[in-house]
Formats: C-alpha cells, structure tokens, sequence
C-alpha cells in the first residue's frame, strides 16, 4: 500500500459524505491522497478493520472511538481523533402507534412537552408489562446517548422505563415495520425511509436535544497517525475541501445522487437530499419541514475536535455504563481528540481555527464571537434542551447533578 | 465446550459444523438467521461464538455481551494479546470470536484455527464456483456467436471459431468479449437486412 492511500471503512449513512466527496470529486487527489472507501453495516466490523489494518482511518461513531481507547469490553488500542466528520444529522422516529399515543401532530414534538406525553405511555407499557423498546444503532453511538439524556432528562429511566436495544441503522426502519421496537434513533436517510414507508414518523431531531452535539468522526490508529503525518494533513485539507463544498446549496442535488449510489448509502436520492438541505418529512407524504441546524458539516469550525466533546461523551459513558468517574480515563478520553493536528493540518487554509482546545458545552443562547488563532470564528447556540451546560473541567460535578 | 455458529450463510455454517465436529467438538448450535438472535444465544448458552465479520447483526450481538458483564460469566470478544496474529488471521478470513470469561486460551485456539480454515476454504469455493459459472456463460456465449457467424457468413464452425479467435486478438479482447458484441448485435440488428 503506498504511504499516499487511506482506505477509510464506513457505515451507509448521509454523514459518510465528506470522506465519499472527497474522493469522487477529486478534493484527495487536489492534496495528493488517494482515498478508497470500504463499506460495512456495523460499526463493530468497521472498528475491527481499523484495528486489524484493513482500514487506516474509519468513518466512526464518536463514543466508540473512546470507548475503544478505554478499552471497553476488549483490550485498549490508542486511537486519533484529528477531524469530526459532522455535528447532528440523526433523529428519533417513532412507529405510528406511538406517535398517536404520544399526540403528536403534523409537525416535530417539543422535547419537554413530547416527553411529558411519552412518559405516560412508558408508564402505561411498562404496568402492562409490555415496555417501550427504542433500537439505537450502537451501545457506544452518539444515537444511544443522546436518546438518554433525553429520556432521563423528561423523568423516563433508560433500562428501567424503557428498554434500549441495539439495531443496524440500514435495518432499522424493518425493526419498526416489523414491531421489534416502537421508536428508532438513527442517522439518515434511514429515518427518512421509515417514514417513506409509512412505518413511522419523526418525533424529534437530535438537535433538538443537543443543538450542536458532536457525531460521526474520523478515526485512525494512533500509530498509523504518528507514522503518517505528512498524508494525514493532506487527507484533513481534502475532507475540508469536501465540506466547504458539501454544504453549498448548490451542489445538493448531486451530493445526494452521489451518496444514493448502490456503492454507498444504496438508498433514494430524495430521501438524502431532504437530510442535506435540512428538510425533515415528519409524516408520510406530509411537505418536508425545514429545521435550519438539523445536520452540521462545516460552518462554525463544525470538523474542529473539541476535547469538549470527548469528555461530555466520557460523562455519558460514565453515566450509562455504570462507571465510576476516573480522571484518568477522563484524561484519555479527551487525548483521543486531537485539535493540535487539526490546526496543523489547516494552517494556512481558509479554515477558522479556534485558540482554545475545549469549551464550556452547551452554554451559548446566541452566536458569539470566539478567539481564533486563524480566520474569524462564530459559535452559535448549543444549548442541550434542558437548559444544563458541561463543564468539562468538573465532570464528577456535572455527573452528581444529572437526573 | 458449547460452540455457537451465526452466519448469514447457512452453507458455510454447515461446513464449519462439519469441521469442528470431525475434530470431536460436538457440542454445537447453529443459530438460526432468520429467528431472533439474542433469545437463541442466550438459551443456548454458548462458552464460545463464532460470527462472520459481515454478518448484520454484530453490533447487536455486542451490546448483548456487554450486558453480559454483569453476569457470572461475562463474554467478550476472543483477542489474543500475545499471539496478534491469530485475531488477525481471523479477521482477514472473516470471522470473529467471542468467548466466556475464564476459558483456557490453548482451547480455544484450536476453534478458531478450525474457523479460519473454514472460512477460508469456504471462500476458495465461492470463487472457483463463481469462475466455473462465469465459464459456463463464457462458453455458451461463444456458441451462440459462432451460429451467428456460420448463418450469417455461411461458415463452418472451425472457420466461424477461428474468425473470432483472431479477432479477439487484433483488438487485445477476450473470445468471450467479442462473442458478447456479436450475439448483443444479433439482438439489436437481427431483424434487418
């Protein structure tokens, strides 16, 4: 294999984008790589061909990176986190029965008043002892996190109230048609293709849970990362490259014919065009809505790896992994995103790089101005949908207050 | 020790059932794909599973393991620290093991050994029976071009076979290719005169 290749693994999701853009549309071979994707349907074979070197970086759920460098249910391996692949994108889409339950209308829930509804009913299934079942699409996936927060953020205890289970995001909306479980939480198009198929219909976004919560990244071993410096930055400006493009109106429609192909996502144009343009179909056949921040691939430095990130996910798995908090693991979490590489990578770009390396999450009402070493910098509101902010500084805290 | 076997495939299931039970390891359970996966696992009550790496159901089968934590014997996947190369031999033959907490490593060993060279005999198989069809259709091809030949040009055989034969090679293609172009022609343009 030359040194100038990446074959990079990934799951058939709309937010696999940047790395198929930079590829197909000749951004890698602007930097000199050569990118070539393999495909897979679970996470668990695209973190196995990363670690057994049938990949050299991977399109990966953020939690899994860490968990995996924490060494979760199989022995540590380092991993490098230089660039987030997007912010957002995924959804919760309830079956028909449930969303009727639950009241909902034409339109996406509120979080708080949808979860007042949805209590109600968990209540009801679990006396019945039929209880809720949601599918999410990983144990260690943003989907599964953000759902939780939600859920115990509205008075419903995950595993208690409601049982959690794990289903493939391509399989998903079977998993529904079929009653395995009563709601999803999934990237696209795959909740879009819930709904086309009348199985189901979008309850919330996730970034109505959490405005800019951190979702797919790039990952590589850590030893592949030290020994291939030179490429790496090649590979983080062309997948820079494929975002600014990426997110140009213009080139929506042939994004989304791009990532329908069978090589890809294997799934309909429209229902990826709808992601891209942050127009969600709520309902079958109901006209799209638009949620202006529903999925975030560039804008507001949206590839940077805070170590904020890392650690809010640490806190989660903490939370829902039944750990005891270690500022050990913490710290190791947190060195697995690597900002340092970004701003090394796009210097000298026209990429916003940020002073800082890590954030208060979640604590911003309106966009601000942020300190950047290079290009201006902008943050817009991130709040979560309760209102808490993370400070990841006090973890243990943060941790004691949570429902 | 209690195997459990989950592949897409039922075929190479059978084959790598075969295999362990001629190495004596009779006590097997072949997992149906079509029924639900975590019931059937957990009843049976494997010591070790064995998984194809593409199998859909993996992550799902993960997150069953991890809850399996809090059990007496918890499961998690087989990785061999000091014989890397084992885990990876796996993973490049397709197929992954998980086992119970506290099982020797030198029995388990031999499972996966036997996996691997099942999988990839298996593989062996899948490709000589794709080139063995790919030379059926090849040669069907070529048949049906030569008829075209000898009708149309009033040839013989040995003639119609020679004349795509030599132009095959004037245009660096394959008999097969330029047996191809002729019968698709046929197809389009047969009717005219």
């Amino acid at each position: 294999m030359s040194a100038e290749t990446f074959r990079i693994g990934f799951v058939p999701l709309v937010d696999a984008a940047l790395p198929i853009l930079a590829h197909e549309l000749g951004f890698a071979a602007a930097e000199g790589v050569r990118i070539e994707l393999v495909r897979d349907v679970t996470w668990a074979t695209v973190r196995d061909r990363l670690l057994y070197g049938h990949t050299d970086a991977a399109h990966l759920v953020a939690p899994l990176a860490i968990a995996t460098a924490l060494g979760r249910d199989r022995p540590a391996v380092a991993l490098t986190v230089p660039f987030v692949l997007g912010l957002n994108g995924n959804a919760i889409t309830f079956s028909t029965a449930l969303g009727e339950a639950c009241g909902l209308g034409e339109s996406l829930g509120d979080p708080v008043v949808l979860g007042a509804a949805l209590k109600e009913v968990a209540a009801q299934r679990l006396a019945a002892g039929r209880p809720l079942r949601f599918g999410v699409v990983h144990r260690y996936s943003s989907h599964n996190y953000m759902l939780r927060y939600w859920l115990a953020g509205v008075g419903i205890r995950p595993d208690a109230d409601v049982a959690i289970t794990v289903t493939s995001p391509t399989f998903a909306a079977d998993a529904l048609a079929a009653g395995e479980v009563d709601g999803i939480c999934v990237g696209e198009p795959w909740n879009a293709i819930a709904v086309d198929r009348g199985v189901g219909r979008i309850a919330l976004a996730t970034a109505q849970i959490w405005r800019r919560g951190v979702e797919k990244v790039l990952a590589l071993r850590s030893d592949t990362a030290a020994e291939r410096p030179e490429a790496l930055t090649a590979l983080l400006r062309a997948l820079h490259a494929a975002a600014e493009y990426f997110v140009r109106p213009d080139t929506a429609q042939d994004s989304a014919a791009l990532l329908a192909r069978p090589e890809y996502c294997d799934a309909p144009v429209e229902a990826i065009l709808r992601a891209i343009t942050d127009r969600i179909r709520v309902t079958p056949g109901s006209a799209p809505i638009a949620y202006p921040d529903f999925m975030f691939q560039y804008r507001e430095a949206a590839n940077f790896p805070w170590r904020s990130q890392a650690a809010w996910l640490y806190a989660q798995m903490v939370r829902w992994d039944g750990l005891r908090f270690s500022a050990a693991d913490a710290a190791t979490a947190q060195s697995v995103f690597r900002p340092d590489l970004y701003r090394a990578a796009l210097a000298g770009s026209g990429a916003p790089l940020p002073n800082a390396s890590s954030k208060l999450e979640g604590a911003l009402d309106a966009p601000i101005g942020a300190g950047s070493t290079q290009g201006r910098l902008l943050l817009g509101q991130d709040r979560f949908f309760d209102g808490r902010a993370f400070d990841p500084d006090d973890i243990a805290g943060y941790l004691a207050q949570l429902p | 020790m209690r195997i459990a076997i989950i592949d897409t495939s039922t075929t190479r299931a059978a084959i790598i059932s075969e295999g362990l039970r001629d190495a004596g390891l009779v006590d097997l359970v072949v997992i149906d794909p079509a029924g639900p996966l975590v019931a059937q696992v957990e009843a049976s009550a494997p010591e070790v599973v064995l998984i194809n790496l593409e199998n859909p159901s993996r992550d799902l089968l993960e997150d069953f393991f991890a809850m399996s934590r809090a059990l007496a014997r918890p499961i998690a996947m087989f990785v061999d620290q000091s014989d890397a190369q084992t885990t990876m031999a796996a993973v490049d033959a397709g197929v992954s093991a998980y086992v119970v907490d506290g099982l020797a490593k030198q029995r388990i060993k031999p499972v996966l050994d036997l996996a691997i060279r099942r999988f990839q005999a298996f593989s062996r198989l899948q490709t000589e029976l794709a080139e063995a069809k790919s030379a059926l259709a090849d040669r069907q091809t070529i048949d049906r071009a030569k008829a075209i030949l000898m009708k149309r040009r009033g040839l013989d055989e040995p003639a119609a076979y020679a004349l795509l034969r030599g132009h095959a090679m004037k245009s660096n293609r394959r008999i097969a290719e330029v047996a191809e172009a002729i019968v698709t022609s046929e197809a389009l343009m047969g009717d005219l005169p």
